[in-house]
């Protein structure tokens, strides 16, 4: 969770917390089933793909192309539906 | 020189987040993206007051947040009571000069339980006393935090944990969706619209011009919600689509009691690409789909009628 071995004292008052966005350092990449792949030959880098990222974690690499950060990458699957030129494929995700 | 891709429109969108990744909504959620958005058009300055719901549950899990600005959570019911007291405490704190005044945005986030249901009382009353604020309502069509249960927002024929499908004669939600836009619109505020992440363009601009706008403001966005609507993860972008095409969710603005449809559809797509869709739906007959298709029509001539005047 983030947060093994805090008690309520260990809170602020109000468990106001002090750090914004500290959410970022949790890993949701780990709930994938399936995980995107890309054939950036294709690629016409409209960036549909990083709009539609509920999870916000497709950046815009040197070349110009999208990338998915897996670290937080759920495998929705909804950039590869919405790509316009089947860029992106989803892949079972296998036990390492 | 511009490169050809630079034009493309998602690529002129700022890339700051103000929503951070690690957030635990469902897979595919429609919500998180619909707040990904708001927050991105809304920026920093701002101080967001959060009802109960599932947008508390992924964001705030302690000692861990995903907001990046000041935002409090507070109950189903007074989301709006508690974001007008702010509102007023910083104008009286400005007027006595205790403070600067930053130009900070106040802006009320809540489901469609907190808003249609439980925090409607507060909310009317923080429209009728005039507040500066914004309010966005995350529709998802039931109380999905809790686990599905029907809310006055929930669709006629929608499957619901406590609206549950018969064998012989119940369809499930046997009312019709609560027309909270326009309860809205009855209290004669500035700017009043709805939005659906499908078209993210659409719904920034809406956010931004809410925000700017002197007054209360009120705006519903339709969330896709796949874990409730028992659907694919991946068609969330698509059924929003669906549904502002086929009228079950129209895209409009009225600002000043003057309407104005964001999207204008002469023809309708029918309505059972929507529905089959869904899981929820997937009981309904083809008497069903017909009552249900009327209904969405006639609804949407009485929204044309109303922009034409």
């Amino acid at each position: 969770m983030g947060g093994e071995g805090l008690g309520w004292k260990d809170l602020e008052i109000g468990f106001v917390v002090t750090e914004p966005g500290n959410a970022s350092s949790y890993k949701t990449g780990d709930w994938r089933s399936e995980r995107p792949i890309r054939d950036n030959e294709r690629c016409i880098k409209c960036g549909l793909c990083y709009i539609y990222c509920p999870e916000a974690c497709i950046h815009e690499d040197e070349e110009g192309h999208f990338e998915a950060d897996l670290y937080y990458c759920k495998g929705c699957g909804i950039c590869a539906h919405e790509c316009p030129r089947n860029v992106i494929g989803m892949v079972e995700e296998k036990e390492e | 020189m511009a490169k050809e891709e630079d034009l493309f429109v998602p690529r002129q969108v700022t890339t700051e987040e103000n929503f951070a990744p690690g957030h635990r909504a469902c897979i595919g959620c429609g919500e998180a993206l619909a707040v990904r958005y708001v927050c991105k058009a809304l920026g920093k300055n701002v101080i967001i007051v959060s009802a109960t719901g599932c947008i508390e549950i992924f964001s705030s899990l302690l000692p861990q947040t995903s907001w990046q600005m000041a935002w409090i959570h507070t109950l189903f019911e007074n989301v709006a009571a508690v974001m007008s007291g702010i509102e007023s405490a910083y104008k009286v704190r400005v007027r006595k000069g205790k403070i600067a005044d930053k130009n900070v945005k106040f802006v009320g986030f809540g489901g469609d339980g907190a808003t249609t249901d439980i925090g409607l009382q507060a909310l009317s009353g923080a429209m009728e006393r005039g507040h500066d604020f914004l309010y966005v309502c995350y529709d998802n069509e039931a109380y999905m935090n809790t686990g599905i249960q029907r809310s006055s927002s929930t669709p006629y024929g929608a499957w619901t944990t406590t609206a549950p499908v018969g064998k012989k004669s119940s369809i499930g939600q046997v009312t019709w969706k609560k027309n909270m836009p326009e309860i809205a619109v009855a209290h004669n505020i500035p700017y009043v619209a709805t939005a659906c992440p499908s078209y993210p363009l659409d719904l920034m601009a809406k956010v931004k011009r809410g925000a700017e706008m002197d007054g209360p403001a009120y705006i519903q966005i339709f969330s896709i919600c796949p874990t409730g609507w028992r659907c694919p993860t991946d068609i969330t972008i698509e059924l929003g689509r669906l549904a502002v095409e086929t009228g079950v969710f129209p895209l409009y603005e009225v600002i000043n009691g003057e309407y104005n449809l964001s999207v204008d559809l002469p023809d309708l797509k029918p309505i059972r690409e929507y529905l089959k869709k869904q899981g929820r739906f997937k009981h309904l007959n083809d008497d069903n789909i017909a009552t249900i298709q009327t209904r969405v029509e006639e609804d949407y001539v009485k929204l044309r009628e109303k922009v034409k005047r």
